[in-house]
């Protein structure tokens, strides 16, 4: 291998890229376990559901969502350097930038949820809501009479939900110059995780004996699949170019395989996946240990993802070379 | 159209990085930071050794990703040469650009907005060569419009050989080595 | 080019330039952003014409002064030595000016020396301290008592000042620690100095041989720039180096030489060039003197014979002496300028000077020219006080060849106190501590003085020992003595001042006739202003002081300055020849054809230290100049890759080096590379500072000069050989 240094030292690049902290990382799971709680309250409102149960989980989520997603902005926000020109993302949109599109997707999804919201509206504050609120009030009720209203509510928060879960994955697989990101499964990967998060937590919070059963068999689907993806992912690094395979190596035998594989593929996958299947055919209790487990697997594939990514490069720079 | 890039002799170079430091006057570089900088690459067994010395920089691709990426325009490809640039107060220090590209090229300035080479446009405009060009002791550095052919770059690239550096990312950069 | 319209111009400013600084900027400029914008040219951006400073090559530049603050420094094109293009630490000189750790105001030492501890004190009570001291040393033991070390043009006025107290003891670093072995090399030969800047033709030779000389890294500006310019022209490089240097990466043909042998390896070449009949006969029958003796002697010096010595292959020493032949005369040898190596540098020095005259390239084209000057009168001051005792460094003629004083020699004397005692010591610009071997000695040797006096613009390590330290003001802040140069073409140039200095700092010319004024030495400063010395001499050499400051050069017309156009075939040696056997050497002693002594091997274990040069600095001087330490902040110690792999040490790897007297040096980072031969171990002079003022340098990387405690001193000339210590890596945690 030849002798490269580099005079180069310009910090977050220099030995190696480390452009993006825990903020990016936190953002992403953030925003990937709203979009599969948006899947979830969607399809729960799309299919009627909410009618037939009074403690309907879609009642819940949208609240919890709303302050998730909060969060995940604030995260996204603290990461930005140059944070008075913020407004910029909005007079603009670049075709191009997936995040644009995420920009311009989380604007869209706020009002989604919070329009799921306010169907629950009368039943929840119905008694309490006086003065200016309550013009709304009166609207949500409306709208709760035409079911092909909601039904499109539910439909628009399954597809915005859909479209902020893939926009986590693409945002990084767009970047040609880091391999391990340079993935076109990674959107799916971070779809499906993102699902499965909140099928868990959902599953978690749920007090709907049923729905709590259906989300834990839904959890499992989403389980069993990420594991299909992730294997997908690996095999299609691995047969790529040797930048890419270098970078596969980075989850398979380096520096970040040990919590790759214990924390995201054996405890934040397959140990909760038995526990669940086990649950589900009633042979163990339900407990909240397995959906914890695989939020937490959720979180950590986010940073081993981001981490090990900015340390993915074309070239084999040789950090204790330079300078 | 012009179409700007250097052509960088590499059986010229030293490695002395006055181009580094011309930069650094010039357009004011923070402490700490580089817009250039000097690779040196080594390949074979003492003594049967190669060396070759690069001054490398931002490559103003023609497929710029650190452009595509951008969530707000402030990465641009400006019209006069095709020269990629970053207007400061639409850049909002996502650091999507750093990530994109694949020669690490740019950097957070301290202000926090995104950094990097701007083939001193500034002098450009004005009819100079960039700073980094202007200053080579060795007259390594060539600057010019790569689509005229009569430009020097554009004969030395005609006459010969050179490469890019990592041409495999897919960004089709504006630096060429001669060698 | 694309005409511009107002649009795209108001974009670009605002891309290229920002506004407001709030991040930590190398220095505040707040008037250069719209200064930019408008583009250079512009009337809110100065220029101002001097020449540098930050090395002694003294290239023109081109301040520019945006809003009455430095903004950047271009080199002058209407200046020959830089063609209008600065070397790294030209450019970066604008750190000098903003430079954070540098001296502001005159000091005197409040404690022990070298604790660096001060009191800030007037430049008044400085100077009649000086001047007291100076007289009680001139009454007590007479003014040769006191000596100079002095490096660089700025110089000069002290000098003067010196001469006109009486003190004949002036000595530089440049002569016994740097080029003083070269320059006697080639006077016992060619009867002249290569001098400075080098009178080598190097843009119009063919064929460049470079023997441990790191051209590229040692950033003489001309000297880069022409071999640059020749290797663009084909010509052929050969580079003899122990190290894979910059240049030997350029090169036709790369000689692994083993260090300590390069005199055998010149020895071998002559050898092949001369038992071949490859050298230039006519030019040697005309020129030469004693060259049937001299080939007889280097008969024996064959390529098989310089193998075992050298690790060179014999088919290697002779293809590329016949390379070196096949161009000449326009081969060039180059004579090298930091050669105090082994001790036999002198010999060596000749030996390449011997090559050059078998090619016949001295005063040929691509070779060696003859400088030409401006001939300016020098100002006429009263005579200088002779001393009967004479110089103090060089009792008995001890070193023959010595032609300058020997700073080493005067700092025995100064042990020793014979041949008389030297009690006060005045330096200038040049940081003793790690200029001079042994630095302990140094510092017994400043023990025995009743004065040290520091002039300079930082806070160096011999600053730290001073009893009075007086700021100096950076060279872009002052005028300095008119640069008239022996050049390829004649100029002279002008050093002024192109912004203010910050603080308390005055210039030399003033400090020295302040301090002659003192002294009652007002006869030899009859002028009151630098600018009123200038005027007269060059109104009397015929120039025009307004034209030379505004153009900052003033150029002569081009003299003859190879054989070929005109100019005598003269040799300033015994013979009035090119001497191949020399017998005045003999005279002496010595070889009259050099001969090679192997030196000590390291001891098994043992790494032989070499150092050398970056392109980014400049001796020990530049440390604390922001913009060039952020291109190297530190230097690191090159060790051969499989070297490095038996020790278990890879790059970035933090140790220590321990030479043979237990000195141990600063941590610094290990180089593992294949650009070096297993039995050295090379750093970058200048680093591993200890100074307390030099905030930014101190504890960055080690020292060589720490490391350097032996020398071995050349006979003919007290040069001291300084490659001669061997150390261990001692591995760090």
């Amino acid at each position: 291998m030849p002798e490269l240094t580099s005079t180069r030292m310009n910090p977050l690049l220099d030995p190696a890229l480390h452009i993006w902290g825990w903020e990016i990382p936190v953002y992403l799971f953030l925003g990937g376990l709203v979009a599969g709680m948006m899947l979830i309250s969607g399809y729960l409102i799309f299919s009627g559901r909410y009618r037939e149960r009074t403690q309907c989980a879609c009642y819940q989520v949208p609240t919890i969502s709303l302050l998730l997603l909060t969060l995940g902005m604030l995260a996204l926000f603290l990461d930005l350097e140059h944070k008075g020109f913020t407004w910029r993302l909005y007079t603009t949109f670049e075709l191009t930038s997936p995040m644009s599109w995420g920009a311009w997707i989380l604007l869209l999804v706020y009002p989604a949820i919070a329009v799921l919201l306010l169907l629950r509206a009368p039943d929840a504050w119905g008694a309490k809501w006086h003065g200016w609120l309550r013009p709304v009030l009166v609207w949500s009720s409306t709208l709760r009479e035409n079911p092909s209203a909601v039904r499109a509510i539910g439909v628009l928060n399954m597809l915005l939900g859909g479209m902020l879960g893939m926009y986590t994955g693409v945002l990084l697989s767009a970047v040609g110059a880091r391999p391990l990101w340079n993935s076109a499964i990674l959107w799916l990967l971070f779809l499906v995780s993102g699902a499965s998060s909140a099928a868990a937590l959902v599953h978690m919070i749920a007090q709907d004996r049923d729905e709590r059963e259906l989300l834990a068999k839904a959890d499992n689907g989403f389980l069993v699949l990420e594991l299909f993806v992730i294997a997908l992912y690996l095999i299609g690094l691995v047969s790529s170019t040797s930048a890419h395979q270098q970078a596969a190596s980075l989850l398979l035998s380096g520096t970040y395989a040990p919590v790759f594989w214990v924390f995201v593929v054996m405890a934040g996958i397959l140990l909760p996946l038995i526990v669940q299947i086990l649950a589900v055919q009633h042979k163990v209790k339900h407990t909240a240990i397995p959906p914890l487990l695989v939020l937490f697997g959720g979180l950590v594939l986010r940073f081993v993802i981001v981490y090990a990514g900015q340390t993915s490069h074309w070239i084999p720079v040789t950090a204790a070379a330079l300078r | 159209m012009a179409r700007f890039g250097m052509v960088i002799d590499t059986r010229k170079c030293v490695g002395c990085m006055d181009c580094v430091v011309a930069c650094k006057t010039e357009n004011r570089v923070p402490e700490g930071y580089n817009r250039d900088w000097i690779v040196t690459e080594v390949g074979g067994k003492f003594p049967t050794l190669n060396m070759e010395i690069r001054s490398e920089r931002c490559n103003h691709c023609d497929h710029p990703p650190c452009v595509h990426c951008c969530p707000t325009g402030a990465s641009h490809v400006h019209d006069l040469g095709g020269v990629v640039l970053v207007t400061h107060n639409e850049c909002i220090g996502c650091k999507a650009c750093l990530a994109a590209c694949p020669y690490d090229a740019r950097f957070i300035h301290p202000e926090g907005y995104a950094d990097k080479c701007t083939f001193c446009i500034h002098r450009v405009e004005q009819g100079q060569l960039p700073a980094c060009v202007a200053v080579c002791p060795t007259h390594c550095m060539y600057f010019g419009d790569l689509e005229d052919p009569n430009s020097d770059v554009s004969r030395l690239l005609a006459t010969r050989q050179h490469h890019s550096v990592m041409p495999e990312a897919g960004t089709a950069p504006q630096i060429f080595y001669l060698t | 080019m694309n005409s511009l319209t107002r649009r795209k111009f108001l974009k670009i400013g605002a891309t290229s330039v920002g506004v407001a600084a709030a991040g930590r900027y190398l220095y505040d400029l707040p008037g250069v952003a719209q200064a930019i914008e408008r583009g250079a040219g512009d009337e809110d951006v100065q220029t101002i014409p001097t020449y540098c400073d930050i090395c002694f090559w003294k290239c023109g530049v081109i301040a520019h002064v945006a809003g009455g603050k430095l903004w950047k420094l271009e080199g002058n094109p209407a200046d020959p030595l830089s063609n209008g293009r600065l070397c790294p630490r030209g450019t970066g000189g604008v750190g000098a000016h903003y430079d954070p750790d540098r001296l502001r105001a005159p000091l005197l030492r409040k404690s022990v020396r070298g604790q660096e501890e001060w009191i800030e004190v007037t430049w008044g009570e400085a100077l009649d301290f000086i001047a007291g001291k100076m007289q009680s040393i001139k009454s007590q033991y007479g003014p040769e008592a006191m000596a100079l070390f002095s490096h660089g043009i700025g110089g000069n006025f002290l000098k003067h000042t010196l001469k006109a107290y009486g003190s004949p003891n002036i000595a530089a670093p440049s002569f016994a620690q740097c080029r003083g072995p070269r320059d006697v090399g080639f006077r016992l030969t060619f009867g002249e100095d290569v001098s400075s800047p080098e009178r080598t033709d190097i843009r119009n030779a063919k064929c460049i041989v470079l023997i441990g000389s790191h051209l590229g890294e040692n950033m003489h500006n001309t000297q880069v720039q022409e071999f640059a310019e020749a290797i663009e022209q084909g010509a052929t490089v050969i580079v003899a180096d122990p190290r894979y240097s910059v240049a030997a990466s350029k090169a036709k043909y790369y000689l692994p030489v083993k260090p300590g042998t390069d005199l055998a390896l010149l020895l071998a070449w002559m050898n092949v060039i001369v038992t071949e009949q490859l050298y230039d006969a006519e030019y040697i029958a005309a020129h030469g003197f004693g060259f049937e003796q001299f080939a007889a002697e280097i008969l024996h010096n064959t390529p098989e014979w310089a193998y075992p010595l050298t690790g060179v292959e014999p088919a290697l020493i002779r293809e590329s002496a016949r390379d070196m032949a096949r161009f000449r005369p326009a081969t060039l040898i180059h004579p090298g300028r930091h050669v105090n190596w082994y001790g036999d540098d002198a010999q060596r020095s000749r030996a390449i000077a011997l090559l050059n005259a078998l090619l016949g390239s001295w005063g040929r084209k691509g070779g060696f020219y003859y400088p030409a000057n401006m001939d300016l009168p020098g100002y006429p001051y009263p005579p200088y006080p002779k001393s009967d005792k004479g110089k103090v460094d060089n009792p008995d003629h001890k070193y023959p060849f010595a032609h300058e004083t020997i700073t080493t020699g005067i700092r025995e004397a100064t042990l020793t106190g014979t041949p008389y005692p030297i009690k006060g010591w005045m330096v200038y610009a040049t940081n003793l501590l790690q200029a001079l071997p042994n630095e302990a000695e140094t510092i017994r040797a400043i023990q025995k003085l009743d004065l040290l006096v520091v002039v300079d613009v930082i806070p160096s390590e011999i600053a730290g020992w001073a009893d009075v330290v007086l700021p100096e003001s950076v060279y872009l802040e002052r005028f300095d003595d008119l640069n008239v140069e022996w050049f390829r073409d004649p100029f002279i140039s002008i050093r002024q001042p192109v912004v203010k200095s910050p603080d308390d700092q005055q210039p030399n010319w003033w400090i020295a006739r302040e301090l002659a004024l003192r002294l009652g030495l007002a006869d030899y400063y009859p002028w009151q202003d630098i600018e009123e010395y200038f005027r007269f001499r060059l109104a009397a050499g015929g120039y025009n002081y307004e034209e030379l400051k505004e153009q900052g050069i003033l150029r002569g017309d081009r003299q003859p300055i190879y054989f070929d156009e005109g100019v005598p075939a003269e040799f300033g040696t015994p013979s009035g020849k090119i001497e191949f056997y020399s017998l005045q050497l003999a005279e002496h002693g010595f070889d009259p054809v050099p001969r090679f002594t192997p030196p000590p091997e390291p001891p098994p274990g043992y790494f032989r230290l070499l150092f050398g040069r970056a392109p980014v600095h400049s001796f020990s001087r530049t440390h604390t100049n922001r913009v060039l330490m952020d291109m190297m902040n530190e230097n690191e110690v090159w060790v051969n890759a499989d070297v490095a792999a038996r020790l278990g040490l890879k790059s970035g790897d933090r140790v220590k080096l321990k030479n043979e007297d237990g000195v141990i040096s600063n941590s610094i980072k290990v180089k593992a590379t294949e650009r070096i031969r297993t039995d050295c171990v090379y750093l970058v002079h200048g680093f591993g500072h200890t100074a307390k003022g030099m905030r930014h340098a101190r504890g960055r990387g080690a020292s060589d000069s720490q490391l350097i405690t032996r020398y071995v001193v050349d006979p003919l000339m007290g040069g001291t050989g300084m490659n001669v210590n061997f150390v261990t890596i001692e591995s760090e945690g």
